[in-house]
């Protein structure tokens, strides 16, 4: 095939990728949009086929690898639990990573193939680009390993912090930079696995000082960077659907980091730096009684089935006890009675960028049942009751009224607000941030201790009586 | 506005000075076909590096990544992570390349690997995110 006529075909399938991201701009649009990804992959792939012109045995190979691979893949995409969507998002992204050290590896072993150069004599700028594409791919593979081992709980979610792990990165950071240089000095084969080495090093101490509660940005950031090591492969390879995807990917990763960052009100900077949010940690104690109201299932169901409008607000923690189910059938109760119900989702909620969102359209709610937090947040005065379900921080009043709260900033839902506030929670611990929660201690609050899942389900019980 | 219509002119007047003097050089001198050739090639950038051209796509994708990322709503936040993890597997035809025409073993055996790799998030990644989207309904009326 004529190499001008497959850069248009790679441009063709560029175009088809952006489509694909076009599409997610509402929900109906979705679907179709992903079709256009899926044709732009096979426009890619039959187009690099087609200009190759690889021998017959070649060509198996080529079948082989697709399809132990994509059998795997398929398989992994039909069975996987919703909620364990994360882990998969983190997993795929270390192969992306892995992948572009491989091709970087296999450029460098023969540049022939690539169009780079000749053995020994690699055109300076490849170098630089492929070695780029490397330290990023590198870097990706081993933070998204570890983001996956704590996601999946495989390794506690606490920040894990070594002792000048700062001065390290920074030292590995240079060392780096050194290593590139003198592999466009060198083209030293030895050279181009220290710089692999690095990465992978600088990967695992990048993500380990950071906590499970920081994940959304930290999956974010992996994501965008698969992106910048797709990018720069694409540099050296000279093609055009790579340039156009890992410029897209690079700019969607950032830009998902930045409003997880705001959802927190924090800087990316602190996020990366780590050491913040590990798991529960037990309520400060700070020697003042305080009277929290309990209530059961029945009381929450006698509340919720004379109410005219509640607001469900579902957290991590439903992800964690997989009660959207229940709580769906608990809202369906609710709506053959006459109530108005609707969800509210904080943009941090659960463990990356719309994991509330999958869970409850797995759950077979309606999407135009669910609202942001800006769209939502000045309904809360007129609810009758805030159904607060394995969400904690994101409630917290503090962060609105306490200026010496640690959170102070964060945008809040204000379930406080509401007349009454239910709130599921298995005991009175404090949420990741290790913060104390006013809102336990306010007169509207009912706190309904118990699992998640499990107490829903006996609230819906109860509402049959 | 003023400055970048005036930049805009001044171009265009270097330019038609650049071409003028091409067209002498071809009356003139015996080699001056050549010469013109070459400055017209300069003119419609033709000695610039491929490179620049790249690197302004991937400027631009940027760009249009930005506004369209911008444009997805919330609520299809983590398929968005997912279609775009599986975009990014077009890496794949780097893979393609070091499998099917390597001449070196090592080579190909790397790109294989990284075939197996990408093709678990192609086929893995668009049907995660289908199965996601599949899911997303509206209000029964």
């Amino acid at each position: 095939m004529n190499a001008n006529f497959a850069s248009f075909l790679y441009l063709v399938s560029g175009v088809l990728f952006i489509m694909a991201l076009r599409g997610l701009s509402h929900p109906t649009t979705s679907r179709q949009g992903n079709l256009y990804g899926m044709i732009g992959m096979g426009i890619a792939i039959t187009t690099t086929l087609a200009l190759a012109t690889p021998s017959a045995g070649r060509f198996g190979l080529i079948v082989l690898g697709l399809a132990i691979g994509g059998g795997v893949g398929a398989v992994t995409a039909r069975r996987i639990a919703m909620t364990s969507m994360p882990q998969l998002v983190a997993a795929f992204h270390s192969l992306v990573g892995l992948a572009a050290v491989m091709v970087a590896a296999a450029a460098i072993y023969a540049p022939e193939s690539f169009g780079i150069g000749t053995a020994g004599d690699i055109h300076a700028q490849a170098l630089i680009e492929m070695s780029l594409g490397v330290a990023i791919g590198a870097i990706t593979f081993t933070g998204s390993v570890i983001a996956f081992l704590k996601l999946d709980g495989r390794m506690s979610g606490k920040p894990i912090t070594i002792g000048g792990r700062h001065f390290i990165n920074a030292a590995l950071g240079i060392a780096l930079i050194v290593l590139i240089v003198l592999l466009v000095t060198s083209e030293s084969k030895l050279i181009f696995w220290l710089i692999v080495a690095a990465s992978l090093v600088l990967g695992i101490l990048l993500i380990i000082p950071i906590g499970g509660a920081d994940m959304p940005v930290v999956v974010s950031m992996l994501n965008s960077y698969s992106g910048w090591a797709a990018a720069a492969l694409g540099f050296t390879l000279g093609n055009l659907a790579l340039i156009i995807t890992g410029a897209l990917v690079g700019s969607s990763g950032a830009i998902l980091s930045y409003i997880m960052c705001k959802g927190m009100n924090r800087s990316f900077i602190s996020v990366i730096l780590g050491g913040f949010g590990g798991e529960t940690t037990a309520a400060a104690d700070d020697g003042i009684e305080r009277t929290v109201k309990q209530g059961s299932a029945d009381d929450a169901a006698y509340l919720m089935m004379n109410a005219q409008k509640v607001i469900i607000v579902p957290g991590y923690g439903m992800a964690v006890a997989q009660a959207q189910h229940a709580l769906r059938e608990m809202a369906d109760k609710l709506k053959a009675n006459g109530v108005d119900v609707k969800y509210a989702i904080h943009p941090v909620a659960g463990r990356m960028p719309g994991h509330m969102n999958v869970l409850l359209a797995e759950a077979n709610v309606p999407y135009d049942e669910v609202f942001e937090l800006e769209d939502i947040n000045s309904e809360f005065a007129q609810a009758d009751v805030a159904y607060v379900i394995g969400a904690n921080d994101v409630t917290n009043p503090s962060a609105r009224d306490d200026k010496s709260s640690p959170i102070y900033g964060m945008p809040i839902l204000d379930v406080d607000k509401a007349r009454t506030c239910l709130f599921v929670k298995r005991s009175l611990g404090s949420g990741y941030a290790g913060i104390d929660n006013t809102l336990f201690y306010k007169d509207g609050t009912m706190m309904l201790l118990g699992d998640a899942k499990k107490m829903t389900e006996e609230i819906v019980k109860a509402m049959d009586h | 506005m003023d400055q970048t219509l005036q930049k805009a002119l001044d171009q265009l007047d270097q330019a038609s000075a650049a071409v003028r003097l091409a067209v002498q050089n071809l009356a003139n001198a015996p080699g001056g076909a050549e010469a013109a050739g070459d400055t017209a090639h300069a003119l419609s950038g033709g000695t610039i590096d491929p490179f620049v051209f790249r690197f302004a796509i991937f400027v631009l994708a940027i760009f249009v990544g930005y506004y369209v990322v911008w444009s997805v709503t919330p609520a299809l936040h983590t398929p968005l992570m997912a279609v775009t993890n599986a975009i990014s597997s077009v890496i794949v035809v780097g893979a393609l390349l070091a499998v099917g025409i390597a001449a070196s073993g090592i080579a190909a055996g790397f790109g294989f690997v990284a075939l197996m790799l990408v093709s678990v998030n192609i086929f893995g990644g668009f049907l995660v995110t289908q199965r996601m989207l599949a899911m997303y309904k509206k209000k029964d009326k």
